[in-house]
Parts: C-alpha cells; structure tokens; sequence
C-alpha cells in the first residue's frame, strides 16, 4: 500500500506519457499511459473495459486536444455511442466534430470462406485511413480478440497482429487495445504476447454480495507504477479510480472553532467547540442520541449560514425532520433556505466505492460546509474490514482538503471491546465523542464523553445527556462515594443532600440561638448584680450622710449641754461610735 | 485499374440480366498475391459463370476509404455483391473447391 507512482525518483529520462484524464489512472500510473505504445486492457465479461477504452479516447478530445479513432469489433457505432452516452460522453458529437473516428469491424465466420494466403492490410488500411482522416493521437482497438473468432487460420493472424503492433508504435499512436481475460494468462488468446509496454487488469468482484471493480497496473515497461489493485467505480462521470494511497497528509488545517449547538459541550471542548475542518467521531449504543446531537450540529450551522449535507443511511430526511421536531429542532426551514441538504439511501444500494462516488458528487456539487454522515456503520457493513478503512480514509482526505467539518456517527452494540474495534477508525478521527447507557434504578440515562479532542484542552468528565422537548442540554452527573449517579439516582442524591444541607443549617441557626440567649441570660445577671451594687452603695452614703448629720447633731448637743453643766468642751468633742448610735437613733 | 471488367461474352443463353454476378476483389497493391487472386477468381469465373460476371478490382493502396464499407479486413478479399446475400472468400483464392462453398457457385446445372 506504499507504492505510489507519483512517488517516484526522478529518473534520468523519463518516458513520455499520455495522460488519460481518468480520475486517478494517471497517479497511479505515474502520469498516464506510455506515449506512443500500445497498453493492454484485460478483464473479464462486464468489468468496463470498453468503457475505459472510451473514455481515454473522449477525453482525449475533450482535455487534452488528441483525436482518436475507435475501432469497434464487438459494438456497432450506435450502440457505443448509447453506451458511453451514458457516463456522458457526446460521442455522436465528437465524430461529427471529426475528433473521433469509429469504425466498427464486423466479420462473421459463417459468412467468409478461407481460400489461400492472406494477410490483414484491409484492417491496416481501413485504421491507418482513419488515422490519417483526422490526425489522431490515440487509438483504441476494443476486443481485437474477435478476430480470432472470426479468422480460421491463427497462424497468419498471430503474424498479423504482432505486425500491427508494431505498426501502431511507428505510426506514433498511443493504443489501447482490450482483451477478454483468459482462464491462465491475462488475455484468452494470449495478447500479452504482442502488447508488453503496459498492461492494465480490470477486475470485478464479488464480496458478500457487493461487487466492486479493481484495477491493477499488472506492468508498465519503463515506469515505476502502483502494483496495488486499486477500487474504481463507473459513475456517471466516468470512470474513477481511488488510489488509497493518495492520502498525503498535507492538508491545511484551520484554527477556526465551530460551536456544536450545545453550550455547555463547546464548554467542554475547551470552550469554543470543534475545529474547523475537523473530522468528528460519534459513537454510541442504539438510543444515545446520535442522531440528534449531529441534527443539533447541523442545525447550529445552518443557523450560522453555513451549508450542511446529511447523509443518512438509516432514516429518510422525512423522518428525520419530524423526529427532531419532537426535541424542538426545525429543520424545514433551513431545507427550504437550502442551508440543509439530506441525502438518503440504502447502504445495501450499491457498493462501497459507489456510495463514496456519490457522496463525492454530492460533495463537489453541493459545497458543504459541515458534513454529517449518519451512521457511518451501516455503510460498513458493504464492505470488508480493509476496504472500510481504506474508504473511510479517502473519505476523511477529501474532506479535510476542502476544510469541511465532518462528523461521523458511529452505533456500537454496547459493551468497551466494541470500544477497542473503532479505535482504528477512531485514529483517523480528530474529536471522539462517546455516548453511553447508564442503567441502574431502573432506568437508563445517557452520558456523554469527550474520549479525545485534538488540540484543545477538552473535559475529561461524564456529562449526563438530556433530552427535553426543548432540545439537549448537558447537567453534572453526580459522581460521589457510590459511583456516578444519573437521572432519578442524581435527583434523589440533590434531595438527600439537600436535606442534610438544610439540617445543617437548622443546627447551626439553633446553636446560634442558644449562645444569644447564653449571652442575653449573662448580660442580665450582670445587670442584676450590678443593680445590687448600686443598691447598696447608695444605701452607703445615704448612712455616711445620717452619720454626719447625727454626729453634728450630737456635738451641738453635748456642746450646749456642757454649757449647760459648765463642762470642760475638750472631752466633750470626743464622738462615741457615732454610727451605732446614728443607727440607733435614726 | 478501378474498373479492370471481364466484358460479358456474347450471352447466347437466354439468361435474364438480373442473374449477373457482381464480384468485387480487394487488394492491397500489384503484389504477387494481389495477382494471384485475381487470376484465380477469373479462372473460376469463366469456367463456372462465363458471360455472366463482373469483377471489379479495387486497390486499397489508392481507396482505403472503401474498405470499410465491405467491411474488407484481410487482403486479398473477394466480396459477392449479386446476386445477395453478400458472401467473401478471403484469401489468394488458391482453393478452388472452398472458393465455389465460399461465393455459393455450383457448378451449372
């Protein structure tokens, strides 16, 4: 899977090449088919041989201003011109341009009779006329492989057509000659014999039911090519090959960051949301909410003006639309504004390389900002493990050289091996949103990861999903001693939790109380004593003030009594315990 | 040499002209085989429908573009126009008994 033409070292001289303008043919042949040889095309009944052969001629005329002629064994004119009208090629309009020349060579068996020597100058002739008609560049001889149906004698035939090769190569024409595959070797009548320069096989395939077509450069003379077979596909476009391997990892990144339409998951994705051109990965059991978080995201950016496409492969943009109206998305309108575009189909319609071919088509046509892929799963399912991650990688490059925004939904079927099996998906991913079932209390709740978000610093908690009639929200599950809780089990936890709160409180209020009162209770028996105390001490002076008075009182007694009796006033003065007394005599 | 005709002998039998035979012989060049069809074709010719055809010889080295209307491919081809259907015989036309099979010409009755 690493050989790559284009990937070639310089080499001292190069081949000429002829480019065939066939999406994806000239990288792998490193820049098209050798110049001026012929290249063989083999592959078995119905693989597109012709169809390859006519496109290299058409589009010969159309990019690269070559004429060519076209020799038909197997088809008439018109039915060629019918055939390849429907890849879109105006065939009837390039031969009335004289750009391309058709001739169709018909020899029945039944109808010619062999009598002597021969040779083919009449085939010489009629190609080298033609050629000359219109100066063609290219020639393509399609099945010269019916000539020996039609020719009894192989010998002379063999001689012939080795000399028409060489023919071809000095008249300077780039051939493309298509053989019928053989049982052993690569063409049933051993052209490869003649025709060395190049050989291309055509191949289709069928896997559990779906057929996809390969190509292979079995040999290119002279070039390094890609030897790996490579998916192409017929479209209405032609013929496209994907080579795998043109994944060159140089795309321009962006640093613009989009919003998911949920608030609080840009809040978790570093708080602006994913990155412009990212390539987004949703993956979740049945039930999460896959499709109503991408519905969210389309919605976000349409709302924004931005174009969004939405592959769905599981639900008809009917569905969908009624569907989310039920979480109060309306959709409608950003269809009829054409900011919304759905594209529905039965991933069992067509092949792998098909539904890719259409979703570039649609891609290309539509110019999408956003692209939503609903779930990218089912349409694994067309596919093997190998070419699932080869389509998806060729995916994912598409998009993210032309800065789209792509969000993958992924169904899991629960359990974490499942986990482990996308991880190679997961790798190519730049953002990994997980949705998940949590059961317990007899219910289950949705939850969301950020499991990985390239370049930004993203949460690594578990969200709770909801779901309301007013779209989705995310809440903090709770995550305590016993686990994470969701849903009723996270409400009853608040309540409980609550509840002890408001005891809490309770207590404390009630304690504060206690200590006021304390404090209140306190205060009064300060006042009271304090009250005492100045009881008392006025009764102290009101006693210090009747003991002076009676004292005086005495004094003036004694005094007037001593005069009275004469008595010496010195002994007098001398007061006997005069409170006692004041006491007694108050 | 387009038209190099056998002149139609004197028709002494009654034979209504609608019973003459067109032949047209393809070949590429004045080579050796190219002469050697033509020599055979006109010995059978004369010996089996005397009087009663035409040989046209067309050189593809000078016409390419008439051979695809015949839907020439090999060289030296004879084509029978007339009487239809059209019937080849490729080849120098050395064998004799494949080239009376192949141009449909018992020999008369």
């Amino acid at each position: 899977m690493k050989t790559n033409g284009r990937k070639s070292a310089p080499m001292a001289v190069q081949l000429p090449k002829c480019p065939t303008g066939i999406q994806g043919l000239d990288e792998i042949t490193g820049g098209g088919l050798p110049r001026g040889r012929p290249t063989l095309v083999c592959g078995g009944a119905g693989c597109g041989k012709t169809l390859l052969a006519a496109e290299f001629l058409v589009r010969g005329v159309t990019q690269f201003d070559e004429p060519g002629v076209l020799m038909a064994f197997e088809e008439t004119e018109k039915e060629l011109t019918a055939n390849v009208a429907s890849l879109g090629f105006d065939l009837a309009g390039l031969v009335r341009r004289k750009k391309i020349v058709v001739d169709y060579v018909h020899i029945e068996r039944s109808e010619v009779q062999e009598s002597g020597e021969y040779d083919l100058e009449g085939l010489f002739v009629r190609l080298g006329h033609a050629i000359d008609s219109i100066g063609a560049k290219r020639v393509v001889l399609d099945t010269l492989e019916v000539l020996f149906a039609s020719l009894p004698n192989e010998a002379i035939l063999r001689s012939e057509l080795r000399r028409l090769f060489r023919w071809l190569k000095e008249k300077g024409v780039t051939a493309v000659i298509t053989a019928e595959r053989g049982r052993e070797s690569l063409t049933r009548h051993g052209l490869e014999e003649y025709v060395s320069d190049c050989v291309i096989l055509l191949d289709h395939r069928v896997n559990d039911q779906i057929a996809t077509r390969h190509l292979r450069v079995v040999k290119y003379r002279g070039a390094l090519h890609g030897t790996n077979e490579f998916p192409f596909l017929i479209g209405d476009e032609g013929i496209s090959v994907l080579p795998i391997t043109s994944l060159s990892l140089n795309h321009q990144v962006s640093t613009e960051r989009i919003p998911t339409g949920v608030a609080r998951l840009d809040a978790m994705l570093g708080g602006k949301g994913f990155f412009r051109g990212s390539s987004i990965l949703l993956t979740g059991t049945p039930g999460t909410g896959k499709t109503i978080v991408s519905a969210n995201f389309a919605q976000a950016a349409a709302k924004r003006g931005e174009r969004v496409l939405f592959f769905s492969f599981e639900e008809s943009p009917d569905q969908i639309t009624r569907n989310m109206h039920s979480i109060g998305l309306r959709l409608e309108p950003l269809v009829k504004r054409g900011l919304l575009r759905f594209h529905s189909a039965r991933p069992s319609l067509y092949g792998l390389e098909m539904h890719l071919a259409t979703m570039f088509k649609e891609i290309s046509t539509f110019k999408p900002h956003v692209v939503i892929i609903d779930p990218i799963t089912s349409l694994m399912d067309c596919g093997t493990d190998s070419e699932n991650k080869g389509m998806i990688t060729r995916l994912i490059d598409y998009l993210k050289a032309g800065q789209i925004t792509s969000l993958f939904t992924s169904l899991t079927q629960g359990g974490h091996a499942l986990q482990q099996s996308e991880a190679a998906m997961s790798s190519l991913m730049d953002s990994w949103l997980l949705l998940q079932d949590f059961e317990g209390n007899g219910e289950r709740n949705r939850v969301l990861y950020v499991l990985k978000a390239r370049g930004m610093a993203h949460s690594n908690q578990i969200r709770e999903f909801l779901i309301s009639d007013r779209g989705i929200d995310l809440v903090d599950a709770y995550i305590g001693p016993s686990g994470v809780l969701t849903g009723s089990a996270r409400a009853a936890q608040g309540a409980l939790e609550k509840a002890a709160l408001l005891a809490a409180q309770q207590e404390a209020a009630q304690l504060k109380r206690e200590v006021e009162r304390k404090r209140a209770a306190i205060e009064r028996q300060i006042n009271g004593l304090r009250a005492d105390y100045e009881i008392e001490a006025e009764e102290l002076r009101r006693i210090a003030e009747q003991v002076g008075t009676s004292t005086r009182m005495l004094t003036t007694e004694r005094t007037a009594s001593g005069i009275l009796r004469q008595a010496d006033t010195k002994a007098v003065v001398r007061p006997h315990s005069p409170s006692r007394n004041g006491k007694v005599n108050s | 040499m387009k038209s190099k005709t056998a002149k139609p002998r004197a028709a002494t039998k009654p034979r209504p002209p609608a019973k003459l035979w067109q032949l047209r012989l393809y070949v590429m060049d004045q080579t050796a085989k190219s002469q050697m069809a033509f020599a055979n074709l006109k010995k059978i010719c004369e010996l089996h429908l005397k009087g009663r055809y035409r040989i046209t010889v067309i050189d593809l080295l000078k016409q390419p573009q008439l051979a695809k209307g015949d839907q020439i491919l090999a060289t030296p081809t004879v084509v029978r126009k007339l009487p239809s259907p059209m019937r080849t015989v490729i080849g120098t036309l050395s064998d004799t008994e494949r080239v009376l099979v192949g141009l449909d010409l018992r020999p008369a009755a």
